[in-house]
């Protein structure tokens, strides 16, 4: 039985029995391979298949899961046990509609040969060796390739392939007890055919980290990298403009919408249509079509993210944010952030500082109390500055801050952006002076 | 299912092969805000297949169940591309155990009506304390059985069942979001996550209360850590630098990871065993079918045992722990946690408090994390200590400190051990695994705390 055979008798089978229904189905291929120790350790694949159903019975949502060819007959019972406690259904499935051509799936991902993967991995892992001989390195390289499939009760279909290459590494440097680790990643609908952007990142990362310093505590101008950027502040950020957070009254961005509650050099974006990025997508995981989302123009609050039952109940549209990722009913997530890019150099960043930091990872940032916007972690890997110069790499050290007053006083936004892991685009951020305590 | 597994595993050319058959059956029922929001079940069947040939590991997962000769091939020609060198894993002798539980009884006697009327229990009470501004809360089940066979001889079969509950109340002033926080889980028993009325109210007094807290001046502070708190610094501060894959093949970290070396005072003894029964991290035999231990990880202060998956314990010299786990059939086991605890000592609360000046008293987990040289961890509750006495409460703290120095930064042990059953521990993409960890009270004499 071929999947649009078997999604299309479950929803016949689940109509007899409910006023509407949804089947939605994945099915991946990944294979990834793993390095260890700077060497190869283990190539693996995986296929899967789930297959999701959500039915509204007496005005309830009902909904299961199957993972597996088997039990696919099980679903429509399943889904009818949980639908007597489900919450009132207030969406309304999407009718049969247009799909403008997001692209996502690029052939040659699939052609990729396993020895061309563990090809590129081993030369990023020489390349980084060569630099720092007592490097560790530790990473992987994977494609996959993912069919999805929708039908409604509503007429609404639609089914796209994707495509995805990853490729990440991370080195640990060990001198008595004292570990440097470095790494970045790299995720495209496309094959990665280089090692070029990773290597690079982490070359510098490993130049800039060659001295040590020690800085003050005290109240400190601080650069995030991008990589500190998607760390820190995207979770955060994500759960200010979730639609469904602004409903419970949660969101401290709440009833800001249309006021300026940002610095004016501060904009932000969530996109999935962009070409062949990561998380691109022609439709979300309810159908509704992708669109590109202003989030934060100019300093002022654009719009909230939505699905179709949060968007239902809170009286608006979907924005195409309905997301499965947790294996329950579609809940709000965004698709590619976007950070807007500014007019400062990263180096002219630097120059202005007397005494600050530069963080390129902030470990626990997101262990605080992230809906009010608050973070504090431990500088990882960060640089301090002195006299406009990187003089070396800073321990013992933590950074807090609230994300609303840090990105509301703003000092710069970088003028070049890069993806970090394929889910954020952004430049680096010259955020105004944070609390900084540091052992020294 | 048994004489399949063992037919696709007889006659094959490897130095080892194992197949894992897993069946799995969840239920969730979630509430955001007054409302119900998702309640669902799931069910999922799968294998995977694990290939060691000249040292380099393949694996195949896999939701379709027929041909595992063929998943078997595959799985052995992907270990042969990663192969250069001699195979090495512990040798074991051949397990044998079949089922012995109750079969998923117990799980299925507890209808979907009870736990949504639970959840809407607690929902109401946490409602009912003024000026919240809304609640999360997300209560969640599995119930597995996973087979295992290996080339060796060994056939395993084990059940289980997670019991899994975490709150959130939330208050709001203005633009002063304040949250706080409650999560409880059980291997088995149901009944641990209901008659839990009274923390959950005083949670949502909490998180109000949490408004009109101020935040802590950053600094290095004398720290008390409550049990549960306690356990999750156990677990970051040094669970994770035991596992031994971190270690097994790195020189460096070889070197100072030495079995003798000092971390902390004689007073300190660190202990991790799935053959503890009855908790989050218990079970008979780990992923890759070696029984369970419990193992002292320091004792008097030194360091004396690692976690070990059968690779590492051979590559290694040491003895095999049980410690391999995987998160589920998607997965190869990887050397992981089981139940982590520092073991009681003799201080009372009220002396290690009374000889505080100025401190922190940090209850409760929010979260935690390691790069196994530094780690953080968060409070869920804090409040200032001073002259020897409990003071104000504060907003709630993120601490950090050096896993290699910290420890010996314990200066009092507590006589009060708890478990903390409500966490899960990520790993790589494994997240999140059934762990419980826990402590008695333990007094940390400078800790780097962050704040404004
Ligand atoms: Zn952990």
């Amino acid at each position: 039985m071929t999947g649009s055979e078997s999604i299309g008798i479950i929803l016949g089978q689940a109509q007899k029995v409910a006023a509407e229904a949804e089947v939605f189905q994945m099915r991946t291929e990944e294979t990834p391979v793993r390095f260890e120790t700077n060497r190869l350790k283990q190539v693996m694949s995986r296929q899967g298949v789930v297959t999701a159903l959500r039915l509204v019975k007496d005005g309830r949502t009902g909904f299961a899961t199957i993972s597996g060819q088997d039990g696919a007959g099980e679903i429509v019972a399943m889904a009818l046990e949980t639908a007597p406690f489900g919450a009132p259904a207030k969406f309304t499935l999407p009718a049969r509609m247009e799909y403008t051509g997001v692209e996502v799936l690029d052939p040659g991902v699939e052609k990729v040969s396993v020895e061309e993967m563990m090809g590129l991995g081993q030369g990023l892992i020489d390349r980084l060796k060569a630099h720092t001989p007592e490097i560790v390195c530790e990473g992987a390289v994977a494609k996959v390739v993912a069919e999805v499939r929708l039908v409604n009760s509503r007429g609404g279909a639609v089914s796209f392939r994707k495509s995805l290459f990853v490729l990440s590494m991370e080195g640990m440097v060990t001198r008595d007890t004292d570990m440097l680790f470095v790494g970045d990643s790299e995720a495209s609908c496309r094959p990665i055919r280089d090692n070029e952007t990773v290597a690079r990142s982490i070359i510098d990362q490993l130049e800039h980290a060659r001295r040590r310093a020690s800085v003050s505590s005290g109240r400190l101008p601080v650069i995030f990298t991008p990589r500190c950027v998607a760390g820190a502040l995207m979770m955060p950020l994500s759960m200010g403009f979730n639609g469904k957070i602004v409903m419970q009254g949660a969101s401290p961005l709440g009833k800001k919408l249309g006021e300026k509650v940002f610095s004016d050099q501060f904009s932000l974006y969530e996109d999935a249509t962009i070409p062949f990025a990561a998380r691109s997508r022609p439709c979300d995981d309810e159908g509704v079509p992708s669109q590109r989302n202003v989030l934060i123009d100019r300093g002022v609050v654009g719009c909230f993210l939505y699905d179709l039952q949060t968007a239902a109940l809170a009286g608006t549209r979907s924005t195409g944010n309905g997301s499965r990722a947790t294996g329950g009913l579609p809940v709000t997530q965004p698709s590619s952030l976007v950070i807007g890019e500014g007019k400062t150099s990263f180096e002219d960043m630097v120059k202005d500082m007397r005494e600050g930091l530069i963080v390129e990872e902030l470990m626990g940032a997101e262990q605080g109390n992230v809906l009010g916007g608050d973070f504090s972690g431990n500088v990882l890997l960060g640089y301090k500055v002195e006299g406009g110069e990187i003089a070396g790499r800073v321990k013992d050290t933590m950074v807090s801050g609230n994300i609303y007053e840090a990105l509301r006083d703003i000092v710069a936004v970088g003028q070049r952006s890069r993806w970090v892991g394929g889910m954020l685009k952004t430049p680096p951020l010259y955020l105004p002076r944070l609390s900084v305590v540091s052992k020294g | 299912m048994r004489q399949e597994m063992e037919e696709a595993l007889r006659g094959n050319n490897a130095d080892y092969l194992d197949l894992r058959i897993e069946k799995r059956n969840t239920s969730h029922v979630v509430y955001r805000g007054k409302e119900m929001e998702d309640i669902g079940r799931a069910g999922s069947q799968g294998g995977s297949v694990r290939a060691l040939v000249k040292g380099g590991w393949g694996f195949v997962s896999f939701d379709d169940l027929s041909r595992l000769r063929d998943k078997v091939k595959l799985a052995i020609a992907q270990a042969r591309m990663a192969g250069n060198e001699k195979s090495q894993i512990a040798t074991l002798p051949p397990a044998v155990h079949l089922f012995d539980g109750d079969g998923g009884a117990g799980y299925r006697a507890v209808p979907l009506a009870r736990k949504k009327a639970l959840v809407e229990e607690y929902n109401q009470l946490l409602w009912s304390v003024p000026r919240i501004q809304t609640s999360n809360i997300g209560y969640g089940d599995v119930y597995k059985r996973v087979v295992f066979a290996n080339s060796e001889g060994s056939y395993i079969e084990q059940e289980r069942t997670d019991f899994v509950l975490r709150l959130a109340a939330i208050a709001r002033d203005g633009a002063d979001v304040q949250q706080a926080h409650l999560s409880v889980g059980s291997l088995g028993n149901f009944n641990a996550v209901t008659g839990l009325h009274r923390q959950v109210k005083e949670m949502a007094e909490r998180a109000v209360q949490l408004l009109s807290a101020p935040k802590v001046t950053g600094g290095e502070f004398p720290v008390v850590l409550d049990p549960v708190l306690g356990g999750v610094f156990t677990h970051e501060a040094f669970g994770h630098l035991s596992e031994s894959d971190f270690v097994y093949e790195n020189d460096a970290v070889r070197e100072i990871m030495v079995l003798g070396k000092k971390f902390g005072q004689p007073h300190l003894n660190i202990v991790d065993g799935a053959a503890v029964p009855g908790l989050r991290g218990s079970y008979k035999y780990d992923d890759e079918g070696v029984p369970a231990t419990k193992s002292y990880l320091i004792r008097d202060g030194i360091l004396v045992g690692r976690l070990h998956s059968r690779e590492t314990a051979a590559k290694m010299g040491e003895s095999p722990t049980g410690n391999a786990r995987a998160l589920d059939y998607h997965f190869p086991p990887i050397v992981r946690m089981t139940n982590t605890f520092i073991e009681p000592g003799k201080v009372s609360f009220q002396d290690m408090v009374g000889e505080i000046k100025e401190g922190i008293y940090a209850r409760n987990w929010y979260g935690g994390t390691t790069s196994m040289e530094m780690f953080t961890f968060s409070a869920g509750e804090a409040y200032m200590i001073r002259n020897g006495k409990i003071a104000e409460m504060v907003r709630p703290v993120v601490l950090t400190g050096n896993v290699f120095t910290t420890l010996g930064l314990i200066d009092a042990i507590g006589n009060d051990l708890d478990m903390n059953q409500g966490g899960g521990c990520g790993k790589g993409a494994q997240s999140p695994l059934p762990v419980s960890n826990g402590s008695p009270h333990i007094r940390i004499s400078r800790c780097l705390v962050g704040g404004r």
